[in-house]
């Protein structure tokens, strides 16, 4: 795939129209097939606005601090963080490889009046564009791409000097094969089995050795948590498991 | 409240937040929203200007501690033109010797709460939405069309405008229309009983006393209100409630002046009164899709003299706060999840409360008392329920989160 699909029109028949609706609808439903991205997302949100707010000096109680800022949300399946970013003020890209995450990501977000930019493509197609971006999301991505240095190479190409990177991903312990793997998709069946690889799962050194051979220099790593009894993930000091990861490009 | 929108051309609006009503509850849910910058739009039935006047509510309520803390961090205390401080509250059986005593200075906190006449809370409401630019208020006007669907609210009104916002607060008071539109059952119960709420002048100052009487049908008290005035609520059995109310004017002051006794000298009744049957009632759920309850339309747990309202001010704390942690985050503030935070954090509070107050009720005695109640959240609960509420609260550890900020009297 060589050039990212930008076009609005084009005819689009009902039959597809109506099935994107109907996926929109299951991304956009907190306990449908999505509910366990819709009960990360905060935590998720929580720790791209810390960073944004530190690296570019935003206002911390403001509705919309991203107010002028370019982010693009690789790997941003039905919108699920596309959309409050934009509602954060952000001018969001979303880019994601499966064509009907997009079609349905681009009818929620009309839906929900908001405007973003949703392109059907990969990190590398975003990179060959040559657009640059203040701040690249990659939350939950990495772990499903086949050449993932290749894959952080090319966020980072699309990074402005200065700007930030923001990714998360799964540990690979033997904690996370246990909870993560096992007890999500086997036993709690909070995604579908096989959802997960174990062995893609990055340890945070490893991430970070990406991100360095990328030109980025790492600046902030947390861990979420799940908190059984109150159904809700917090962020913590615990990597062991799911954890998100903030690096910088150099302004020169 | 940049305008008053009636005014205006403009068909088409867009909120964060359409709530409906526009009374004590709503206008205070719309300003402390606003102070976490999202937008609302009020539709009130009734004039502004008709809210106002005395001779619409000349009713007091009795703000507890927390709730005027909301107020001072919300910018509307200091618009409440004047407010009186209770400052010691004294609770005796029949006319028995003192078996409770409450004084202020035991708990060092300052006052339990403040008695504040409803027509100069609403002209502060009005007054402090009218300042700021996140608040449309549409009044007189209604709600004739409300639609609920996955990813807005969208209504018109009887003036012909098109709203659309992302989640819908019912503020109706206890009947209403929405929460009935979306299906949500209530329950409750009747005490048999009606309060009757009257104003009192007096001869001498209370000194910012409250106080409470257990009388054979049910609790009279007597709340200190500005100058040498109290407000009096005053329980009896219905059917004998409706005998005193159908009294002349001379007669009624009798009777309630062989109850007051003459502790304040001479007195005499300013005013209209009023009466209201002691019930409960309860939402069997504070959410539905794009909607959610807030004070009497979520929980009646009675209507005299404003006590309800207390609880109204915690629904009120909370969903504020919900809300503004949701939007800080970008997140749909109208989502499902977001909501069942809010009903979480409520329901608890919202059920101990009940249980204390119908709990103590009944308690201390077969057919006295649901003024219990009143008194419970009113006033007593300033000083008594935050006790009762640890004990409840280490029960249920860890389903109650703090208390919101606002009515810890800091901002959003």
């Amino acid at each position: 795939m060589s050039e990212i699909t930008q076009s609005q029109g084009g005819a689009i028949d009902a039959a597809d129209v109506a099935r994107f609706s109907a996926l929109a609808a299951e991304w956009w439903d907190p306990d449908g097939p999505f509910r366990p991205l819709h009960r990360i997302n905060p935590c998720r949100l929580q720790f791209i606005r810390a960073r944004a707010e530190e690296h570019f000096g935003l206002d911390a109680k403001s509705l919309h601090p991203l107010a002028g800022l370019r982010v693009a949300d690789i790997g941003c399946g039905g919108g699920l963080l596309s959309e409050p970013l934009a509602r954060l003020g952000a001018r969001v890209t979303g880019v994601d490889a499966s064509a009907e995450g997009i079609a349905a990501a681009r009818l929620h977000a009309r839906e929900v009046g908001l405007e973003i930019d949703y392109r059907h493509g990969t990190a590398e197609d975003l990179a060959a564009g040559g657009e640059r971006f203040d701040m690249v999301v990659a939350m939950e991505i990495i772990e499903h791409v086949p050449d993932p240095q290749g894959f952080v190479t090319a966020a980072a190409a699309s990074i402005a000097p200065g700007g930030l990177f923001l990714g998360a991903t799964l540990n690979r312990t033997m904690k996370s094969l246990a909870l993560a793997k096992v007890a999500a998709e086997y036993i709690l069946r909070w995604v579908p089995a096989g959802t997960h690889d174990w062995r893609h799962f990055l340890k945070p050194s490893e991430f970070a050795r990406l991100l360095r051979h990328a030109g980025l220099s790492v600046t902030c790593l947390q861990g979420m948590s799940y908190d059984i009894i109150h159904d809700r993930w917090t962020l913590g000091e615990d990597l062991d498991i799911n954890y998100m990861i903030a690096a910088v490009k150099p302004s020169s | 409240m940049a305008r008053n929108d009636t005014m205006t051309d403009a068909k088409d609006l867009e909120a964060d937040l359409l709530i409906s009503g526009g009374g004590l509850a709503g206008m205070t849910m719309a300003i402390a929203a606003a102070g976490a910058g999202l937008r609302s739009i009020v539709v009130e039935r009734m004039d502004p200007a008709s809210l106002t006047d005395s001779g619409f509510d000349g009713r007091c309520s009795a703000i507890a501690f927390a709730g005027w803390r909301l107020f001072e961090a919300t910018g509307i205390a200091a618009l409440i033109d004047e407010h009186q401080p209770i400052l010691d509250i004294r609770v005796t059986d029949g006319h028995s010797p003192l078996f409770l005593h409450y004084d202020h200075r035991e708990l060092g906190e300052g006052p339990f709460g403040q008695m504040v006449e409803n027509r100069l809370i609403r002209k502060a409401l009005f007054a402090r939405a009218a300042r700021m630019a996140e608040i449309t208020l549409l009044a007189p006007d209604g709600l004739d069309d409300v639609d609920f669907s996955a990813t807005a609210v969208r209504a018109r009104t009887a003036s012909g405008r098109n709203i659309r916002a992302r989640l819908c607060i019912a503020a109706e008071g206890r009947r209403s229309p929405l929460r009935e539109m979306a299906g949500i059952g209530t329950i409750g119960w009747s005490y048999g009983q009606t309060g009757i709420v009257c104003t009192v002048a007096h001869e001498y100052p209370h000194r910012g006393i409250a106080h409470e009487r257990f009388l054979p049908p049910g609790p009279f008290a007597i709340l200190p209100i500005t100058g040498r005035r109290s407000s009096l609520v005053w329980t009896e059995r219905n059917d004998f409630a409706a005998h005193i109310m159908g009294l002349d004017d001379a007669t009624f002051t009798l009777e309630m002046q062989r109850r007051f006794g003459d502790f304040l000298g001479r007195t005499e009744i300013t005013g209209p009164r009023w009466s209201y049957p002691l019930t409960l009632q309860l939402a069997e759920r504070l959410s539905a899709e794009r909607l959610v309850l807030i004070a009497d339309a979520a929980h009646g747990i009675h209507p005299i003299a404003g006590q309800g309202l207390n609880l109204g001010l915690r629904d009120i704390a909370a969903l504020a706060e919900v809300l503004a942690d949701a939007a800080r985050l970008g997140l749909d503030i109208g989502s499902s999840d977001v909501l069942a935070r809010y009903e979480r954090w409520r329901r608890f509070d919202t059920l101990s409360m009940v249980a204390v107050t119908d709990g103590l009720t009944r308690l201390f005695s077969n057919d006295i008392a649901p003024l219990r109640l009143g008194r419970d959240l009113g006033l007593a609960a300033v000083n008594r329920l935050p006790e009762l509420k640890k004990l409840f609260m280490r029960h249920a550890r860890g389903t109650v989160g703090e208390l919101p900020k606002l009515l810890a009297g800091q901002p959003l």
